[in-house]
């Protein structure tokens, strides 16, 4: 058949589909309870929790999320030199954290919207924390947050184009190896490894500007209430 | 015996003093109506009544037996809490039903939870679920929703809104229910059916501490009215303080407010 034919192609894509289909429904199963931990965490009344994962967080929303896949797909083998896991896991858990911290402002804001009359009409009522959460907060949570959700898991279908650099960069490395032999491997480890992090310093160095920024608008926006 | 005794009640803010020491008791069957100007501390103690807040100082009773006191109650377990709080059930100014439920289940939700706690749930649940509903329909009634018992709290008046908070309220069988500025967030034409149900509640023996702004009502409602300002009770009495006020401060509020 030739590999340029209409059906050839769709046959091609829709292969590609289903690995992306995948890689979408983990992400989301494992990101959405595991964003829900985080949202805890950072509100937690335990201030060093609350501290390392809202730093936790500020680095991952402040890095691309190309840079962290490539950092955990080839970090440990450049490290270690060992190979600790498949390349695909370190994509998977680089999208799973990644989106989980997005995913925990979300849950932020929308825990926040849900007016403090109502935890407090469940605890005249006699209901419990956990009661309280589930029969009367989380449902509002879920009405309030659909929006921001849509927005982010339509990022997610995008942002599952990104594995392709994965698979381009395995291709090359091992064109280059055979090219170069043991010469790659000692760029590889010692000038490939530090300005990748490196890379993220300035990445976090900007999106903190930004971060400073908004808040300052949000400050300045702050003197009247909707 | 007082059904509800309150003694030296302190509660500050920061450094702002809310109330700077509380007293009074209530009978069994009456109505309590507290009185007073904005910021003197009126909703403060209500909320402390409820568990909301914490006084500093203080002890309450219900039924003669100390269900609060400052000076050991520093940490209560939530379990613990919760058992003292629902000797009250509070009504809210702005209501706060929840909005996703209808109004059926708003009454049944509270008691369908504390039903879980009872040993032979597991075995009666469909009895148990049963009578909590047909209770909640006799209470829908007496506030009357029934006609309504299906919609959604947005579907609702605020005048019906509250008369179902009301009805919520009474479901779980409080000895003492609060009512804070129950018509505050009313148009005045929706406060008489709001107005009418206290009435009803009063006639059916029902023991209620109503903070209020409605002076009219709270005369002819009440059988105990306290005066607050600036965090101390500075008059209590019958209704009869309201036409014959003693205290300069008392004189010049109800002045104001025939304005």
């Amino acid at each position: 058949m030739d590999p340029t034919s209409l059906s050839a192609v769709t046959l091609n894509l829709l292969r590609g589909f289903g690995t992306t289909f995948a890689l979408f429904a983990i992400t989301l199963i494992a990101a959405i309870p595991l964003g829900l931990i985080i949202t805890f965490g950072s509100s937690s009344r335990i201030k060093p929790i609350a501290y390392i994962v809202r730093t936790f967080v500020w680095i991952i929303r402040g890095t691309p999320l190309l840079l962290q896949i490539l950092v955990l797909v080839y970090g440990p083998g450049l490290v270690f030199k060992v190979q600790l896991y498949e390349n695909s896991i370190g994509v998977m858990i680089a999208f799973i954290i990644n989106y989980a911290c997005y995913f925990s402002e979300i849950f932020r804001g929308g825990i926040e919207s849900v007016p403090r009359g109502q935890k407090e009409a469940g605890f005249v009522l006699g209901m419990t924390k956990s009661q309280i959460f589930f029969k009367i907060t989380l449902m509002q949570v879920i009405k309030h947050i659909i929006p921001p959700m849509g927005n982010e898991i339509i990022t997610l279908v995008k942002d599952t184009s990104l594995v392709r650099i994965v698979g381009a960069l395995m291709f090359m490395g091992t064109q280059h190896k055979e090219i170069l032999g043991e010469a790659f491997e000692y760029v590889g480890v010692n000038a490939l490894i530090w300005p990748l992090f490196y890379s993220a310093v300035f990445y976090l160095a900007f999106c903190g500007i930004l971060t400073l920024l908004f808040s300052y608008l949000e400050k300045k926006l702050s003197y009247f209430k909707i | 015996m007082s059904v509800l005794e309150i003694k030296d009640f302190k509660k500050s803010f920061g450094k702002i003093k809310v109330l700077k020491g509380i007293d009074f008791t209530l009978e069994r069957g009456q109505a309590l109506s507290i009185i007073g100007s904005s910021g003197s501390g009126k909703t403060t103690l209500l909320r402390c009544l409820n568990f909301l807040e914490q006084p500093e100082e203080g002890q309450m009773f219900v039924d003669g037996n100390c269900i609060f006191d400052a000076a050991v109650d520093k940490n209560i377990k939530a379990k613990d809490l919760r058992q003292r709080q629902l000797n009250f059930g509070l009504v809210f100014q702005n209501f706060n039903l929840f909005p996703q439920y209808t109004v059926l289940d708003n009454v049944c939700l509270a008691p369908k939870m504390l039903a879980k706690e009872s040993p032979d749930f597991h075995r009666n649940k469909k009895e148990i679920y049963a009578q909590i509903e047909e209770n909640a329909r006799k209470i829908i009634e007496r506030v009357g929703m029934t006609s309504r018992i299906d919609m959604y709290p947005c579907q609702l008046s605020g005048g019906q809104q509250q008369r179902v908070a009301i009805a919520r309220a009474l479901a779980l069988n409080p000895k003492i229910l609060c009512f804070d500025e129950p018509t505050s967030a009313l148009d005045p034409e929706l406060t008489g059916e709001v107005l009418k149900v206290i009435r009803s509640l009063k006639d059916g023996d029902c023991t209620m501490v109503i903070v209020t702004h409605e002076m009219n009502f709270a005369k002819e409602v009440s059988d105990k009215i306290i005066f607050m300002d600036d965090g101390i009770i500075t008059e209590q009495g019958s209704p009869e303080i309201l036409d014959n006020p003693k205290s300069e401060r008392l004189k010049e509020f109800l002045t104001a407010f025939s304005q």
